[in-house]
């Protein structure tokens, strides 16, 4: 049952040195004022899951956060590369990364396997590429070959969302992504939100992760910034544009790093 | 301006009734324009869940708010992939790339070998189901020698259903397998062409020069990029 407590608390009690861990949001709703948290308490060698990992992964891999990266496409939407990833991958700073590398559908179907507490997810995919499938299956029914992809069942699976009530139900709308597949999947689940409100109402498009699903709600206003809380803010494109110069040298990153996570208190 | 070349003569090539899964920047800008000129119906799906979205100004990102608030349907990213791209409800595809081959392979994995690269690109996203599972896909790029390449040095998603690849210089499509030039933009020389290939490139004998851009084309291009479109 999910209890409402500090970030600071529920990143302290949740994330643990080694454990594989996925802060999920598809370009809406990501989940960076728990990163920030978690660079913070200078938690090390995470696997780190996601789909598309951009600026906070950019920034916990630049903190040295992590020992391993599954995803489908790092990048800054719109913008460019990811310059921390990049410097990990190839120069291996500040320490080197091991990349599991998916395409978005195999992605998609590992979340809804790992929702589903399924062992695999199956898929028409990765066909004619150099990116082999995991697996492949064939159907026992009409004896088609299929790639599989092992489902994700990270430790810890945290995401953002627009509000909660006092019990921590979880409302969210807008683009959906992940987030559900996120918190089923996951052995200990963290939301932040928006707001706590009293009862949630009836929004179009919105769905409930009902709070026994979920272990911690935290209340972080703004804290999906710079992506964005659809009915709260706009993401902060001018900021993700900012990141290619600050991201660029390691020096500027780390002083950045120094000045907007470490000396801010938490949240 | 070349830009503006590629966007609108991909937009030409998007009717009415294309539903077609769009990716940010160009295929964008491309399938937005089609939106405002003379494709008002087609369908716009951004790989992040939106479903016939309409968005007055391009966006910077898939998943900017604008494209969920104007959109028919929003899913989820697993029901997006299965039911949508996999179930083959979707027309026309657009694809971008670091690398293509003369197959329309794409590479927008690594440059260099994948476990020491020279440069580590972003990954293939949606790349590699979209190229198998929508009918025709669109290519949009650049064409110089470094991009148009004899080998690929990852191939990322596979060229079997490339139906049209636009460029700065021209437009080319597949015969018998190959892509073959079948159309310079205007002032733009075969000769320009060959030398930004980086293979034999193959020339249709009835090679043809590209519409150039009409105003209102220009027109209702330059309304739609008052935003994204970095």
């Amino acid at each position: 049952m999910a209890e409402i407590v500090s970030l600071a608390d529920a990143i302290s009690a949740l994330v643990r040195d080694g454990d594989t861990v996925a802060l999920e949001g598809f370009t809406h709703l990501i989940p960076h004022a728990a990163g920030h948290e978690i660079i913070r308490q200078r938690r090390r060698e995470l696997a780190l899951i996601r789909m598309t990992p951009d600026v906070v992964y950019d920034q916990l891999i630049g903190a040295g956060c992590a020992r391993s990266l599954t995803f489908s496409w790092g990048g800054n939407p719109g913008v460019g590369s990811l310059h921390r990833l990049r410097d990990a991958v190839e120069n291996g700073w500040p320490r080197p990364l091991e990349l599991v590398e998916h395409s978005h559908a195999g992605m998609a179907a590992a979340w809804a396997a790992g929702a589903s507490n399924l062992p695999f997810g199956v898929l028409r995919g990765y066909r004619g590429t150099d990116l082999p499938a995991p697996a492949t299956v064939t159907c026992p029914f009409t004896g088609e070959e299929l790639a599989a992809v092992p489902a994700h069942r990270p430790d810890v699976g945290i995401v953002h969302a627009q509000r909660a009530d006092r019990k921590g139900n979880v409302q969210l709308w807008g683009i959906l992504g992940v987030q559900k597949e996120t918190v089923l999947a996951s052995a200990r689940a963290l939301v932040t939100v928006e707001e706590v409100v009293d009862e949630l109402q009836p929004t179009p498009g919105a769905i409930v992760i009902p709070n026994w699903v979920i272990d911690a709600v935290a209340v972080v206003p703004r804290g999906a910034h710079p992506s964005y809380a659809h009915g709260y803010y706009d993401r902060d494109n001018a900021f993700y544009k900012q990141w290619d110069e600050i991201s660029r040298e390691r020096e500027t990153f780390t002083q950045w790093l120094d000045e907007h996570v470490h000396a801010k208190v938490p949240a | 301006m070349n830009d503006e070349l590629m966007a609108i003569e991909a937009a030409r090539r998007l009717s009415n009734d294309t539903v077609c899964f769009v990716g940010i920047g160009l295929p964008s800008t491309a399938a937005n324009l089609a939106r405002a000129t003379h494709a008002p119906d087609c369908v716009l799906i951004y790989e992040s869940g939106t479903i016939g979205a309409k968005p007055d100004e391009l966006p910077l990102s898939i998943g900017d708010g604008e494209l969920a608030e104007t959109a028919d349907a929003v899913v989820s990213v697993p029901e997006m992939f299965a039911y949508w791209l996999q179930g083959g409800r979707i027309d026309v595809g657009f694809l971008g790339a670091a690398q293509i081959d003369r197959h329309g392979n794409l590479n927008s994995t690594v440059i260099g070998p994948y476990d020491s690269p020279t440069v580590r690109l972003p990954g293939g996203g949606g790349a590699p189901e979209i190229a198998t599972n929508v009918r025709d896909v669109f290519v949009m790029l650049k064409q110089t020698p470094r991009a148009f390449v004899e080998r690929l040095d990852f191939c990322t998603s596979v060229g079997d259903r490339v139906r049209v690849v636009v460029t700065d210089l021209g437009v080319l499509e597949p015969r018998d397998g190959e892509l073959t030039l079948t159309y310079v933009h205007p002032g733009v020389r075969v000769d320009d062409v060959r030398a930004a290939t980086g293979w034999e490139l193959r020339v249709a004998e009835d090679v043809d020069e590209t519409q150039a851009p009409t105003n209102d084309e220009l027109r209702a291009l330059r309304a739609l990029r008052t935003k994204g479109d970095a």
